[in-house]
């Protein structure tokens, strides 16, 4: 049960083989097990999980279910969600118990879906491995050693492990598509204002999107179904019709342009990753697909793009927390100012105040023009990039990360290093395009260990439907995302 | 040395929405602290803004009031500071492209003394919207500071002036004739009390003649027009002895303190802060497209600059007249109603600057409370043209509407001020007159022309002011061959 697709669960809710209180106990008995090794999980309420499940049965009893309905998922601790502690990941938010739901909670509430728990996440989204966390890190389910990836490591760790049918993720640099490479399933990060970011705690407003994550491109599309649509409540929500987004996944890839950015295939790329990448694509060739060489000839400046803009972004999205009206604030001070930097001091982390203090440097009054408006024209430059990439093919093809996941501790010293673990995903963001990471094989770690490796699949705006076929044609003729780490069964 | 002051004003304008300028939360003022302030107001995580269209419209109101270019698409951007009550940390203003543009207002600077009044066209600079802040209370609970946020996220429209003023009776000129156009055109109530409409005002002064513009004090959080001529004018005389002395003006911001009358620093510009302004990543550009404009254009209220000319071309008025008349919508609207109630403007015009204006202002009323309504003020001056009553009788008549003893014939009856118009009666008075007169008559007769108007003067006497003097004349004239 733990590894049926989303439609399957559906069919056997529907059925009766088995009830949503039964199907969300099956999966809280796993994280019982499981969660204390791996801390996937920040926040369980299983009298509100359960309540949920058993509202699930009624509606399904009464005949008027939901493709979701009743189906347990998890959801990335960055989502307000009413009654439910909402922590970010942060000290600073340790106690803060959402008031409100984000759309997408209410989205999944009103199709009759399961909230299994909040997951854990690197602080605030800024991380690559989840080690970020006030809460701790995250084990990587193939490899307890090895980091999930991150910022949506917790999410990631839950869908490896079948902590839960499916779990949402957000998107600011790769924080859906380079865990989903690392822990082996499939991630989606839609166009920029396809999911409304409204209730989800913003890192970099321009940049921050939700997606799914879960087991295949099927269960992204039915994910997909709940998640977007236009929402009055966040302006750069797009009002759009709303679409199937499986309506697609059975539509044959002959004569598919797979456009390979030879930016994505040069130095940094870890060749064991490059082979499982290369092999992938041959697999699309035997489906049909034509292979076209295109050029990102900015991509290599999306790394420093971004960490001017992102950090910008976040330096003035976090001011509100100062601890004057909800969230940690210093036990002992003397007035105002003392009161404001000792909150900040001990509510935040390293890396969050590493990303507050670059972002407020490349605002101030004289670094303004050669930091931030450089950054947003050099932003435009890599849009530009794809825009033309776009002509000469349908999606463009690569790796999701440029390695394998990697050993906890292994590069927390070293910032930059993290920073490059996003290199491949980043300019997708800056373009506003959509992405995604599904399974393409394994490659073998230096002590022995099979990790997963991601291909990546980058769409035009709104491609999301066609990038899901693309997907689901390669899951069908391949099981590298039915694969699940040995021992957890 | 003589000294000129040059002074510009920023005004912000609590603009009148149902709702906040990025939330659905009401405006209203006065209710208990905290219980307007939603999720978005008090910034909670993961909030994001709404613009109010209704905000929109009143900036674009504004900006066609005062002859503006309207930026076809203008950005919201967050000013960055911390503040107990500026929830999010930053303020959602507008910085590099504001909604309202270049564009000016023709003021009237009143007489004072041997100066006459005058017109004078002050330049605005830029109006941009923004959101207010939230209020700081300290001492409701001992020993403790609370955050009050029903106010934060009020919409504003911070108006900015080119320094083109130069004395304060210019600033206070300008700030009144603002503050009577927002209300003319119903984007703000105006109601300086409660903060709806609060002035900061630079002063700089430089020797007369210099084109070079001295350092600047913004005297802040001015909210009434005797403040702000009282700040104004220490403001001055201080930077001026402080120059004479030798001293040097250093930029600062100073706050006016009714009690003394003087202006004080707050804080020196050297501590300003780093607003690190940029974009707004959460909300999307401004767009107003010239069909918006005309949209909003249709549903506004003719402008007072255009009444005015309508006043002086239809009815004849002066300048100055029709100046007065539209210097507030009220006084108009009264003015135009008495003139559709039948009365001729002129005498209109004169009753409204004058007695109606001069009772209004002695019992501190508003002119929509005017005892006397326009119909009724109609009806006496149609009294006056009429010849049933006498310009005096009339100023009894209009003091006997005011307190309510009854309608114009019905007290023009009971006073007995009817104007007597008989030619036999006008006659005979005439002629008992010149019998009871005949020195002032050979006086008269001798070339003394004065004397006919004292003949006049006992004729009305006569006739206990009943007379019709144009008859009087007329008669005396007709009996003195003259």
């Amino acid at each position: 049960m733990i590894n049926s697709s989303l439609k399957a669960l559906g069919q056997m809710l529907a059925k009766k083989e088995v009830s949503s209180v039964e199907l969300t106990q099956t999966f809280l008995n796993r994280i019982d097990a499981l969660n204390p090794q791996i801390n996937a999980y920040i926040a369980l309420d299983k009298d509100k999980t359960l309540a949920q499940a058993k509202a699930a049965d009624v509606r399904i009893a009464a005949g008027n279910a939901a493709p979701l309905t009743g189906i347990p998922i998890a959801q990335k601790d960055i989502f307000c969600a009413n009654g439910w502690k909402t922590t970010c990941g942060s000290k600073m938010l340790a106690n803060f118990v959402a008031p409100y739901d984000a759309h997408v909670i209410s989205q999944f509430d009103a199709a009759g879906a399961v909230n299994l728990g909040k997951t854990n996440m690197d602080e605030f989204a800024m991380g690559s491995s989840n080690e970020t966390s006030y809460f701790g890190g995250v084990k990587n389910p193939w490899d307890f050693t090895r980091v999930p990836g991150g910022s949506s490591g917790g999410s990631a760790a839950a869908v490896a492990a079948r902590l839960c049918a499916a779990a949402t993720g957000t998107d600011t640099g790769g924080s859906i598509r380079q865990p989903a490479s690392l822990c082996g399933f499939t991630g989606l990060k839609p166009t920029y204002g396809v999911v409304s970011r409204y209730g989800m705690i913003a890192f970099a407003s321009s940049l921050d999107q939700a997606g799914p994550m879960a087991k295949s491109a099927e269960d992204c599309a039915l994910m997909m179904n709940v998640m977007a649509g236009f929402d009055e409540r966040d302006s750069t929500s797009l009002q759009r019709e709303k679409e199937d987004y499986t309506r697609d996944l059975d539509k044959p890839l002959h004569g598919l342009r797979v456009g390979l950015p030879k930016e994505f295939f040069a130095e940094g790329l870890d060749a064991n990753v490059g082979k499982v990448v290369e092999t992938a694509i041959a697999e699309y060739k035997k489906l049909g697909a034509e292979i076209v060489e295109v050029s990102l000839p900015n991509t290599g400046l999306s790394i420093p793009v971004y960490y001017v803009l992102a950090p910008a972004e976040a330096s003035s999205n976090l001011s509100r927390y100062d601890g004057v009206r909800y969230g940690h604030r210093t036990a002992e001070y003397d007035d105002l100012m003392e009161m404001y930097c000792k909150s900040r001091a001990e509510g935040f982390g390293a890396e969050v105040k590493r990303r507050i203090l670059i972002g407020t440097y490349v605002l101030s009054a004289g670094y303004y023009d050669a930091y931030y408006l450089k950054a947003q024209q050099i932003r435009r430059l890599i849009a530009q990039d794809f825009a033309e990439a776009f002509k000469h093919c349908d999606v463009i093809m690569g790796p999701a990360a440029p390695s394998t996941a990697f050993k906890a501790g292994e590069k927390v010293d070293d910032p930059v290093a993290m920073y490059l673990q996003d290199i491949y995903t980043i300019s997708t963001n800056l373009a506003g395009l959509p992405g995604m990471s599904i399974p393409a094989g394994f490659s073998a770690s230096s002590d022995g260990k099979a990790l997963p490796v991601g291909l990546q699949i980058i769409g035009n705006y709104f491609d999301e439907a066609r990038m899901l076929n693309v997907a689901h044609q390669y899951q069908q003729v391949t099981d590298w995302h039915t694969r699940m780490p040995e021992g957890l069964a | 040395m003589e000294w000129e002051v040059v002074i510009g004003l920023e005004t912000h304008v609590q603009l009148q929405t149902k709702t906040k300028i990025f939330s659905g939360a009401s405006t209203a003022f006065g209710a208990e602290p905290n219980t307007q302030a939603c999720e978005v107001s008090i910034a909670l995580p993961g909030v994001l803004p709404v613009l109010n269209k209704e905000a929109v419209n009143c900036a674009i109101k504004f900006g066609l009031a005062v002859n503006a270019q309207i930026t076809p698409r203008s950005v919201f951007a967050r000013k960055n500071y911390f503040y107990p009550d500026l929830p999010k940390g930053y303020q959602i203003s507008q910085y590099e492209l504001p909604v309202v543009g270049k564009g000016a207002v023709t003021i009237q600077v009143p007489a004072v003394g041997k100066n006459p009044a005058y017109e004078k066209v002050v330049n605005i600079t830029r109006a941009h919207l923004e959101e207010d802040a939230g209020k700081s209370v300290h001492g409701a609970v001992e020993g403790m500071s609370g955050i009050d946020l029903n106010r934060a996220g009020t919409p504003l429209l911070e108006i900015v002036t080119e320094p083109d003023m130069r004395s304060a009776a210019e600033a206070v000129a300008y700030a009144r004739k603002l503050h009577e156009l927002v209300q003319w055109i119903g984007i703000c109530d105006g109601n300086m009390q409660e903060g709806s409409f609060r002035c900061d005002v630079n002063v700089s002064v430089r020797p007369k003649g210099s084109d070079k513009l001295g350092t600047r004090r913004e005297i802040k959080n001015l909210n009434s027009f005797k403040f702000m001529q009282q700040a104004i004018e220490f403001e001055t005389r201080w930077q001026i002895e402080t120059l004479e002395d030798g001293g040097k003006i250093q930029q600062a911001t100073v706050l006016f303190n009714p009690d003394t009358g003087e202006t004080r620093a707050m804080r020196s510009k050297e501590e300003a802060n780093d607003y690190r302004y940029f974009p707004d990543p959460d909300l999307l550009p401004l767009e107003i497209t010239e069909a918006d404009k005309a949209r909003v254009k249709a549903e506004m209220p003719e402008l007072p600059d255009a009444m005015k000319a309508r006043f002086e071309a239809d009815y004849g008025l002066t300048a100055y007249d029709a100046a007065t008349l539209t210097a507030s919508r009220d006084v108009a609207d009264y003015f135009v109603a008495v003139v559709q109630a039948g009365a001729d403007a002129k005498p209109a015009a004169n009753w409204v600057m004058g007695a109606v204006s001069a009772k209004l202002n002695a019992e501190e009323k508003a002119i929509a409370a005017s005892p006397v309504n326009p119909a009724q003020l109609a009806s006496l001056l149609k009294r006056i043209a009429d010849n049933t009553i006498s310009n005096n009788a009339a100023k009894q008549v209009f003091e006997a509407m005011w307190n309510s003893e009854g309608e114009v014939d019905a007290i023009i009856e009971a006073k007995g001020l009817k104007q007597v118009s008989d030619t036999g009666a006008i006659e005979a008075i005439v002629d008992e007159v010149l019998a009871a007169n005949t020195a002032m008559v050979e006086e008269f007769k001798a070339g003394k022309e004065k004397a006919f108007n004292a003949l006049v003067g006992q004729a009305m006497k006569a006739s206990k002011g009943k007379a019709n003097p144009a008859q009087i004349n007329e008669m005396l004239k007709k009996k003195l061959g003259a």
